[in-house]
């Protein structure tokens, strides 16, 4: 049985791509054949995030115009053989592409594939109707921001009307310290106000830009971010995984040691 | 506790999350400055029928209120009618 799952956000630079780029590669460590396409049409950045921007032949245009087959558009990941990404194309707009279009590619997909991740871009007009036309859930991004929360609520009631059977909150770029000394939103507090559950909050990073940089996703490594990712991609697949402590190790050892680091 | 809770005032986060509170409800009741306009000439014309309302200063909104049943809040129409004369002059 695969899953087609959306990431969205509806505010613009909360994490979608990171998001999309980092539970995709979970979910492939954990042995799941993955494909991640990138609905940006005309902003793709997907590839970049994945590192695979130098492959590209084919795009998501090609293969809804009958340029090229599906799986001539599709790129192996450097580090993960079950892993596909389907990058948009750069050239053209959102018009290029219409919700049938993509409920009829996915389809197809469906028959290779576990978990079909769709990097879903900023905004609700057409792209976002694209994203979401073949979705089972999804997936909203959020930043403890009030524009990012308010956004997040409208795409939440959009995706109610559109009949997506399930959506999860994933609390992004959350610090711990800030929400200690009360100038941050906790977990708490976005999910009180959205009323939907929520299935990972991810901390403010350095690491998370350092894998970007480098093209790597840091999904399961020690990093406190990457850790949280494989968290969220057990949830995903249904596994019942307590949420992890987000603090930066207090205390006077720690601090000590964060200053030679 | 931080040294400025002394003071009683709001931690930003606070206040993010109050105004996003008030926000939300009316991005979610979706109701254009018209429709409430609509409203509050309909529920005049009803309540003129039985009283003598002061018209100018009748105001209505959506807000919150706790729901009793569900947790959590449940929109609710508010509408402030100041009564001149409870009962009708015929």
């Amino acid at each position: 049985m695969s899953e087609v799952i959306v990431i969205t956000s509806g505010k613009g630079g909360v994490g979608k791509t990171t998001t999309t780029a980092n539970v995709g590669t979970g979910l492939a460590k954990l042995n799941q054949k993955v494909v991640l396409i990138d609905t940006d049409i005309g902003l793709r950045n997907l590839d970049v995030v994945m590192g695979l921007e130098n492959r590209i032949v084919y795009n998501l245009v090609d293969v809804v115009e009958g340029n090229c087959r599906i799986k001539q558009a599709l790129i192996k990941d450097k580090r993960y053989p079950n892993l596909y990404l389907l990058p948009s194309a750069q050239t053209r707009d959102k018009t290029a592409v219409t919700p049938e279009q993509m409920i009829k590619l996915i389809d197809e997909l469906k028959e290779e594939f576990d978990y079909i991740l769709l990097d879903c871009p900023a905004g609700i007009e057409q792209g976002f109707k694209n994203a979401i036309a073949a979705a089972d859930r999804a997936l909203i991004v959020t930043t403890p921001e009030v524009s990012a929360i308010r956004d997040a609520d409208r795409i939440i009631g959009l995706l109610e009307a559109n009949e997506i059977k399930r959506t999860d909150l994933i609390v992004n770029r959350i610090r711990m310290d800030m929400v200690e000394s009360g100038n941050m939103m906790s977990m708490d507090d976005v999910v009180e106000i959205l009323a939907i559950d929520m299935i990972g909050a991810v901390p403010d990073d350095e690491n998370i830009v350092i894998s970007t940089n480098q093209g790597e996703p840091c999904v399961g490594d020690d990093s406190l971010a990457g850790r949280a990712f494989m968290n969220i991609c057990r949830r995903i697949m249904g596994e019942e995984v307590p949420f992890l402590d987000l603090k930066i190790k207090g205390g006077f050892f720690g601090k000590l040691k964060r200053l030679f680091r | 506790m931080k040294f400025t809770d002394f003071f009683r005032r709001k931690s930003s986060g606070e206040v993010a999350k109050d105004r996003l509170k008030l926000l939300l409800i009316s991005d979610r009741a979706n109701c254009s400055p018209e429709i409430m306009e609509a409203i509050k000439n309909d529920i005049i014309k009803v309540i003129t029928k039985y009283m003598e309302i002061d018209s100018e200063g009748l105001d209505i909104q959506i807000t919150q209120t706790e729901s009793e049943g569900r947790n959590g809040t449940v929109p609710v129409l508010c509408a402030n009618i100041p009564v001149k004369d409870l009962k009708k002059k015929s």
